[in-house]
C-alpha cells in the first residue's frame, strides 16, 4: 500500500496532478449545476414579473 | 475594368481620402501612438544597466513587445468614431464591398499609425545597441510585421466596436492571434542584430502576411457587421 | 434522408428535455469509465521503464489535452452551423462548451508541468506545443470574457461565433506542432499511422480515460445547454410546465 502511495519516490508528483485532475472534474459538475439551478430562478423570477405586468 | 470594379476602387479610395483628411485634421491622434513607441522604447535602457551587449541582446524583444503594444492601442480609434457617428452604418448599406470598404479603413489606419512605426523602428534600435548594417532586416521585419498586426487586430477591433472597457478586451483577444508574428518578427529581428541570414523569418513574416490579407479583411467585416447590429 | 429527428433540436423545449434526460446517463458511464480507467493506469498497468511511475499522470494528462481539443472543435463548429444558418440552440451548446473546455486545457497545462518536473527537469519550457496549448486557453477564455462584455444576447452569439472560428487554426497547430518542430514534448503515441507506439497494457487504461473524459464532457455541456436555453426562453408555456415540475421534485 504504501509503495502505491509513494510511486516510487513520485508521489507527490502523481498525486498532485491527479488531484488536479479529478478536482476540476468534480469543479465543473458542480458549476454546471449551479448554472442550472440559477437559470431556473432567473426563468421563475422572469415568468412571475410577467404574470403581474 | 468592368464599371464595377471601378467603382468599388473608387469607394475604396474615396475612403481612404476621407481617412487622411480627417486624420490630418486630428494629428494629435496619430501621433500619438508614434509617441509611445518612442518613449517606451527608451523605458527600456533606463530601466537596466546599459551595458551594449546586453541592451542589444534585449532590443528585438524590447522593439516588438513595444511596437504590439503601440499597435493595440492605436486599433482602438481604427472603427470608433466611424462607428459612433453611423459612417459605418452607410458603409455596410452602400452596395459596395463591406470588406473593400473596411481594408482600405485598415490600410490607411496603418498608413497613419504603422508606417511611422517601421520608419522609426530602425532609429529605436540603433539606440537599443543594433549595429547600422541591421537596418535593412530590422526595417522588413518590422514592415511586414506591422502590416500584419494591422489586418490581425482589425479582426480584434471589429468584435469590440462600442463596448464598454473595449481596449482591455482586444488585448485579450488580439494578443493569442499575433503571438506568430511576434515570434518570427522578434527572431528575423535578432537575427538581422547579430549580423546572421534573417530571410528565412523575413519569408514566414511575409508568407503570414499574405495569410492575414487574405482571411484578415473577411473577418473583420463579418465582425463589424455583427457588432453594428 | 428524413431530418426531421435534427431539427426537433432546435426546439428548445425538446432539447431541454432531451438533454435532461440523456445528461445522467452520460455522466453515469464517465463515472463507471473513469473508475475503471483509474484502476488500470494506477494499479494495472505495468510501470514505465524510464518513467516508473511518474508516467502515470499520462492518464488524467492526456485525456485532458485530447479532450480540450475536441472542446474547443466542438464549440467552433456549433458556433459556425449557428452563424451561417442562424440556428439558435447551436450558440447555447456554444456557449455551454467553453467553462469545460477552459478547465480542460488548465488542468492538462498544470498536469503537463507536474509531469515536466520529474522528466523534464522543468516545469515549463517555450516550445510549440506547450505554447499553442497556452493559447487554446487564451482563446476560451477571450471567447468567454467577449460574451460577458456583450449585453445583446444576439451580438454577443455571433461576435464570439466568430471569435471561435478564428482561433480554430491553433487547433492543428497544437495537434501536429510536435511533428513540424523540434519540440521537448514527445511525438504521437497513439494517433499514429502506424498503431500505437505504446504497449497494449499501457495504454488501454489511456483509451477508457479518453472515453471517460468525452462522455463527462457530453454530460457537462448538455448541463450547460440546458442552463443556456433557460435564460434564453422568453416565457412559453413548456417552460412553466417545466419549473413547475422541477420544483415540484427538488
Amino acid at each position: 500500500m504504501s509503495a502505491f502511495l509513494e510511486m516510487y519516490g513520485y508521489g507527490a508528483y502523481v498525486w498532485s496532478a491527479y488531484a488536479i485532475a479529478i478536482g476540476g472534474l468534480l469543479l465543473n459538475v458542480w458549476m454546471a449545476r449551479r448554472q442550472l439551478r440559477l437559470a431556473r430562478e432567473e426563468a421563475r423570477r422572469r415568468i412571475a414579473m410577467q404574470e403581474h405586468s | 475594368m468592368s464599371a464595377a470594379r471601378r467603382s468599388a476602387l473608387q469607394a475604396a479610395s474615396s475612403v481612404m481620402q476621407r481617412d487622411l483628411l480627417l486624420a490630418f485634421r486630428r494629428p494629435g491622434e496619430w501621433l500619438q501612438p508614434l509617441a509611445f513607441f518612442a518613449l517606451v522604447t527608451t523605458l527600456f535602457p533606463l530601466a537596466m544597466d546599459p551595458e551594449a551587449a546586453l541592451l542589444r541582446q534585449l532590443a528585438p524583444a524590447a522593439l516588438w513587445v513595444t511596437l504590439l503594444l503601440t499597435s493595440l492601442l492605436a486599433l482602438d480609434f481604427l472603427y470608433r468614431e466611424d462607428g459612433r457617428d453611423g459612417t459605418l452604418e452607410q458603409y455596410a448599406v452602400s452596395g459596395q464591398s463591406f470588406t473593400a470598404l473596411l481594408l482600405a479603413k485598415t490600410v490607411t489606419h496603418w498608413l497613419l499609425t504603422g508606417l511611422p512605426l517601421v520608419l522609426a523602428g530602425p532609429l529605436a534600435a540603433i539606440s537599443l545597441g543594433a549595429p547600422p548594417s541591421a537596418m535593412p532586416g530590422v526595417f522588413f521585419a518590422l514592415l511586414l510585421g506591422s502590416i500584419s498586426l494591422s489586418l490581425i487586430g482589425s479582426i480584434g477591433a471589429g468584435l469590440t466596436l462600442g463596448l464598454r472597457r473595449g481596449g482591455a478586451l482586444l488585448s485579450l483577444l488580439v494578443l493569442p492571434l499575433v503571438m506568430p508574428v511576434l515570434v518570427f518578427g522578434a527572431r528575423a529581428t535578432a537575427l538581422a542584430i547579430a549580423g546572421d541570414e534573417a530571410s528565412g523569418a523575413l519569408y514566414l513574416l511575409a508568407a503570414m502576411g499574405v495569410l492575414a490579407l487574405t482571411l484578415a479583411p473577411l473577418a473583420a467585416a463579418a465582425a463589424v457587421r455583427i457588432s453594428l447590429e | 434522408m428524413n431530418w426531421v429527428w435534427f431539427h426537433r433540436f432546435g426546439s428548445p423545449p425538446y432539447f431541454y428535455r432531451f438533454a435532461g434526460r440523456w445528461a445522467p446517463w452520460f455522466m453515469g458511464i464517465a463515472v463507471v469509465l473513469l473508475a475503471v480507467g483509474l484502476y488500470g493506469g494506477l494499479v494495472v498497468a505495468p510501470a514505465d521503464y524510464f518513467q516508473s511511475d511518474a508516467f502515470r499522470i499520462i492518464y488524467v494528462h492526456v485525456p485532458s489535452a485530447y479532450l480540450s481539443l475536441m472542446t474547443y472543435t466542438w464549440m467552433a463548429l456549433a458556433a459556425a452551423i449557428g452563424l451561417i444558418w442562424r440556428i439558435k440552440i447551436c450558440h447555447a451548446i456554444a456557449a455551454a462548451c467553453a467553462p469545460a473546455g477552459a478547465s480542460f486545457t488548465a488542468v492538462s497545462l498544470a498536469t503537463g508541468m507536474i509531469w515536466g518536473q520529474p522528466t523534464w527537469g522543468t516545469y515549463w519550457v517555450w516550445d510549440p506545443r506547450l505554447v499553442s496549448q497556452l493559447f487554446v486557453l487564451f482563446f476560451f477564455l477571450g471567447y468567454i470574457a467577449l460574451r460577458g462584455a456583450i449585453e445583446d444576447r444576439d451580438r454577443a452569439d455571433r461576435a464570439s461565433a466568430v471569435l471561435a472560428i478564428v482561433g480554430v487554426i491553433n487547433v492543428p497547430i497544437v495537434h501536429f506542432s510536435v511533428d513540424w518542430w523540434r519540440s521537448l514534448h514527445q511525438g504521437p503515441t497513439l494517433m499514429r499511422a502506424d498503431g500505437p507506439s505504446m504497449p497494449m497494457s499501457m495504454a488501454w487504461p489511456l483509451l477508457v480515460m479518453i472515453g471517460a473524459y468525452t462522455f463527462y464532457f457530453v454530460a457537462i455541456m448538455l448541463m450547460r445547454a440546458r442552463a443556456e436555453v433557460l435564460r434564453r426562453e422568453r416565457g412559453g408555456a413548456w417552460l412553466r410546465e417545466e419549473l413547475a415540475r422541477a420544483g415540484a421534485a427538488a
